[in-house]
């Protein structure tokens, strides 16, 4: 059999030569979704100093290619599960921005009821299952979603992200392994974003050059993918969901990519140089390289694409205002959704 | 020599079998390793074979035989050419007498047996048969507890407080105002300049400068050897950490927070804590594992989990959770001498208070003693770590009422100081615990627990426990206030217990 005979570091591959085009609406599809993540983020930044939001809060400016270009690959049913970094992805599953900011403020109105906060955000309805605090526990959680679509005979898919820090974790290789063996429909997801907190992969990683090997034990293939350029992360992500949907079992994909903000806004980011994050943002920023495609193609003015970055800074700063001014949950919800009531459990499906 | 076949026990719980079936006969020859009966037991059909092999002189089993006792013979097998007076064997080989298992069982549970040697052994059988109300004479003392540190079978407990106290500290002494972060460094910079087998490992604690700061300037002082930045992976390092304990070395393992290690728990239990009792009394682990512990502030469920409890009850571990910066000084640096596992639980909300510390070389205290911080006369109030400001805040509120409570912080959840508690219960007659934990199995619940068996008489009032709400912590900020105790809710504990107005 051929599959068996191809060592796992063949089916690994860097990702070389400029991904396919995207169609224009493609390119503004991925430069609203992009934009919105970003301007909320920055806003949720701002909220933060004011002292609107509480706790840890991690933002996921830089890396919105990420999220934005496996949605765009995923099918709207597949399942999607995260680390406390979730904002954007609880934003791409379709959660309403208002309700979103509004776990950020923690008020009644917010997508975890204000409950779970900045780490904690769920939106079943959109396929996306959280929100989790502790590094790596999302990765056999996720693998777990996979064995349920399995398990239904659904076609449907899961998707597993989680950061290069965590992919040190032993869960990480649990889970591997049992999807390895049972062909689980799950692609796992490295934002290789270069730090985690304030380590460098390169302190943390055994072959921190190549990530998307760490599958390779357990004969997943892995590529790496430009985690920074949109088009190549939904053409990697087809190809991967591809790749599962058919049965032949999980894929990972090293999306490189990099935060431009601290690990969370109590981060002083000492660990790295102003120099090495200007450079990233300058030479390879998510949103710019959509811009700049649009308009060396002439597919867009730039009075369009103000246009579009305008819509989606009303958007943010409607969610904001909702948000500070929406109530705090009531007294009574401190006793609420400690155990399942068929009756009562909001977010049933 | 002829080897005599006992009947064999062939799992845990089997007494008899039954012989199934013999697959040679007297006179057959055998080779090592033949298999020459089946067995039925009730579990299974089982084959025995012979170890040496030889010749079948003879099968004492019929075929078929139902309950045969495990241990009595059913063969012998000869040497080749051997001359053997079967008969002579058969008899003196009879069955020794087997203990039935469940027997057996029973003399293992028994509590003489389970405990460690306590130190005189006639006291403790004195210990043993006195009625349950003479442990308050016993233990009550607060400057000599009648244990001497180790286990006390007759309260059924592993460990209690040693009979050390606090340093006399001279008259002079100076005091420097140190935040408990400081003391902390202090406490492990010392340690590690005092004795080159200390090493602190953990996420961040090296060129970060300790997620909160707390291992700042440590790299520097002592390079990256003995500092040692770790991957995100608590369980694989924890257990790094114990094998190096193993090994001699004396690790301080650091959990950015107390949350993380309980991917983590299982070394700290099934490794660190059981290893000395399990291998009979080597390898010691000699092993801290520090960190923060309980909620911070907004950050939710999965980050603000109290987890004194937990320790609290393990065999084998000994568990701090100090309030004050000298108490978090000489107790870490206790803990790091000590010769086995210590999970030392600070509380990132008290990383920046700062309080005075003595100025003095060597300043370790004993770990399980509690301190008196205010002394008082009408109600006694136990807590520890930040319970500490709710604890002394609501007794201020008491005060203004002209109650005067006495405020007791334990330091040390493992051994517990309660003969301190009992010492001051037996003044003020009222007891009231305040901890930030959950309410279920709580410090609070142990305390009251043994307050109420071993000083009941003593009490005017039950003993109430002020705690976390039972319920994961919310984000919202007005529902994280609802959830956590304050120091309201210590006096309201206070004045019902007081039975007094608006109590
Ligand atoms: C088990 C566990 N250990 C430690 C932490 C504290 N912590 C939170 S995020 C983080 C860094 C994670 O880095 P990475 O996985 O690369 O994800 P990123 O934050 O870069 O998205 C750490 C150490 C935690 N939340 N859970």
């Amino acid at each position: 059999m051929a599959r068996k005979t191809t060592p796992a570091r063949k089916s690994a591959r860097k990702a070389k030569g400029a991904p396919a085009a995207f169609t224009r609406d493609e390119e503004f599809a991925a430069l609203r979704t992009m934009l919105l993540v970003r301007r909320f983020e920055e806003k949720a930044g701002q909220l933060y100093g004011m002292g609107k939001v509480g706790g840890f809060c991690h933002l996921y400016i830089g890396q919105e290619a990420v999220v934005t270009g496996m949605f765009m690959a995923r099918d709207p049913e597949d399942d999607v599960v995260t680390s406390y970094r979730c904002h954007g992805h609880t934003l791409v599953s379709g959660a309403d921005p208002k309700a979103v900011m509004a776990e950020l403020t923690g008020r009644e109105a917010g997508v975890s009821y204000g409950k779970g906060g900045s780490m904690h955000m769920f939106n079943p309805s959109g396929h996306f299952w959280g929100g989790h605090g502790i590094v790596g526990a999302q990765v056999p959680i996720g693998t777990g979603l996979a064995f349920a679509n399995r398990y239904r005979g659904n076609g449907k898919a899961a998707l597993v992200f989680f950061g290069e820090g965590a992919a040190n974790q032993g869960q990480v290789y649990e889970s591997f392994n049992m999807a390895a063996i049972w062909k689980l429909p799950v692609v796992y997801i490295i934002e290789n974003n270069r730090y985690a907190m304030g380590t460098a992969v390169t302190r943390s990683a055994a072959r921190p050059e190549e990530l998307f090997m760490r599958g390779a034990a357990f004969g997943i293939p892995g590529e790496q993918v430009d985690g920074m350029d949109v088009r190549a992360v939904k053409a990697a992500g087809e190809r991967a969901l591809a790749h599962v949907r058919a049965g032949k079992g999980p894929y990972v994909l090293e999306m490189q990519t990099y935060r431009y903000r601290g690990h969370s806004m109590s981060d002083p980011a000492k660990y790295r140089s102003r120099e090495e994050v200007q450079k990233m943002r300058q030479e390879h920023d998510p949103i710019e390289q959509v811009k700049t495609r649009l308009l060396e193609a002439g597919q867009a003015t730039p009075e369009e694409l103000k246009a579009v970055d305008a819509e989606v800074r009303k958007v943010v700063s409607e969610a904001a205002e909702f948000a500070t001014s929406t109530p705090e949950p009531p007294a009574e919800a401190l006793w609420t959704d400690i155990y399942a009531d068929e009756n009562t459990a909001r977010g049933e499906g | 020599m002829a080897d005599t076949i006992l009947m064999p026990a062939l799992s845990p719980t089997m007494e008899h079998g039954k012989l199934a079936k013999w697959l040679v006969k007297e006179g057959d020859a055998v080779s090592p390793g033949d298999v020459i009966a089946e067995i039925e037991t009730d579990k299974a059909t089982m084959e025995v074979e012979s170890d040496n092999g030889g010749v079948v002189v003879k099968l004492l089993a019929p075929e078929g035989a139902e309950n045969v006792p495990v241990n009595a013979p059913i063969a012998i097998i000869a040497e080749e050419g051997e001359d053997v007076d079967a008969d002579a064997l058969a008899r003196a080989a009879k069955p020794a007498e087997a203990p039935k298992p469940a027997e057996a069982a029973k003399t293992q549970a028994a509590p003489e047996h389970s405990m460690p040697e306590p130190a005189s052994s006639a006291a403790s059988a004195d210990d043993a048969a006195r009625p349950a109300a003479s442990f308050v004479a016993a233990a009550s003392s607060i400057s000599a507890p009648a244990s001497d540190g180790l286990a006390d079978p007759a309260l059924n407990l592993s460990i209690t407080p040693p009979p050390e106290t606090d340093p006399v500290l001279p008259p002079d002494v100076e005091y420097a105002g140190m935040t408990v972060r400081e003391a902390l460094r202090d406490a492990m910079a010392e340690e590690m300049r005092r004795d080159e087998r200390v090493f602190l490992m953990g996420e961040e604690v090296a060129q970060y400068q300790g997620a909160y700061k707390v291992s700042q300037g440590l790299l520097e002082e002592f390079g990256e050897t003995r500092v040692v930045d770790t991957p995100i992976t608590e369980y694989g390092f924890t257990g790094l950490g114990v094998g190096a304990a193993f090994a001699g070395l004396r690790p301080i393992v650091e959990f950015m927070t107390f949350n993380f290690a309980m991917q983590a728990i299982d070394h700290i239990v099934n490794s660190a804590a059981k290893t000395l009792y399990m291998s009979g009394g080597e390898p010691n682990v000699p092993i801290v594992f520090r960190g923060a512990n309980g909620a911070a502030a907004r950050v939710a469920a999965q980050h603000s989990q109290d987890y004194s409890a937990w320790y609290a009850q393990v065999p084998g571990l000994k568990v701090i959770a100090p309030h004050s910066a000298a108490d978090a000084k000489g107790l870490l640096k206790a803990a790091i001498r000590d010769p086995g596992p210590v999970v030392f639980l600070e509380n990132e909300l008290l990383y920046g208070h700062s309080f005075p510390v003595p100025k003095v070389e060597n300043y370790v205290l004993p770990i399980g003693r509690a301190r008196i911080v205010r002394a008082g006369d009408d109600v006694t109030i136990v807590s520890f770590s930040r319970g500490m400001e709710h604890a002394l805040k609501g007794a201020d509120l008491l005060a203004e009422e002209g109650v005067s409570a006495e405020v007791i912080d334990l330091r040390s959840l493992r051994p517990m100081d309660i003969p301190a508690i009992i010492e001051s219960v037996k003044k003020t007659n009222r007891l009231v615990t305040v901890e930030e934990g959950w309410p279920v199995c709580s410090i609070g619940a142990e305390i009251a627990r043994r307050v109420t068996q071993e000083a009941f008489d003593w009490l005017d009032a039950p003993v109430l426990t002020v705690t976390g709400r039972d319920v994961p912590m919310p984000y919202a900020a007005n529902l994280e206030q609802l959830a956590l105790p304050g120091p309201e809710d210590v006096a309201q504990a206070a004045r019902r217990v007081l039975y007094r107005q608006g109590g």
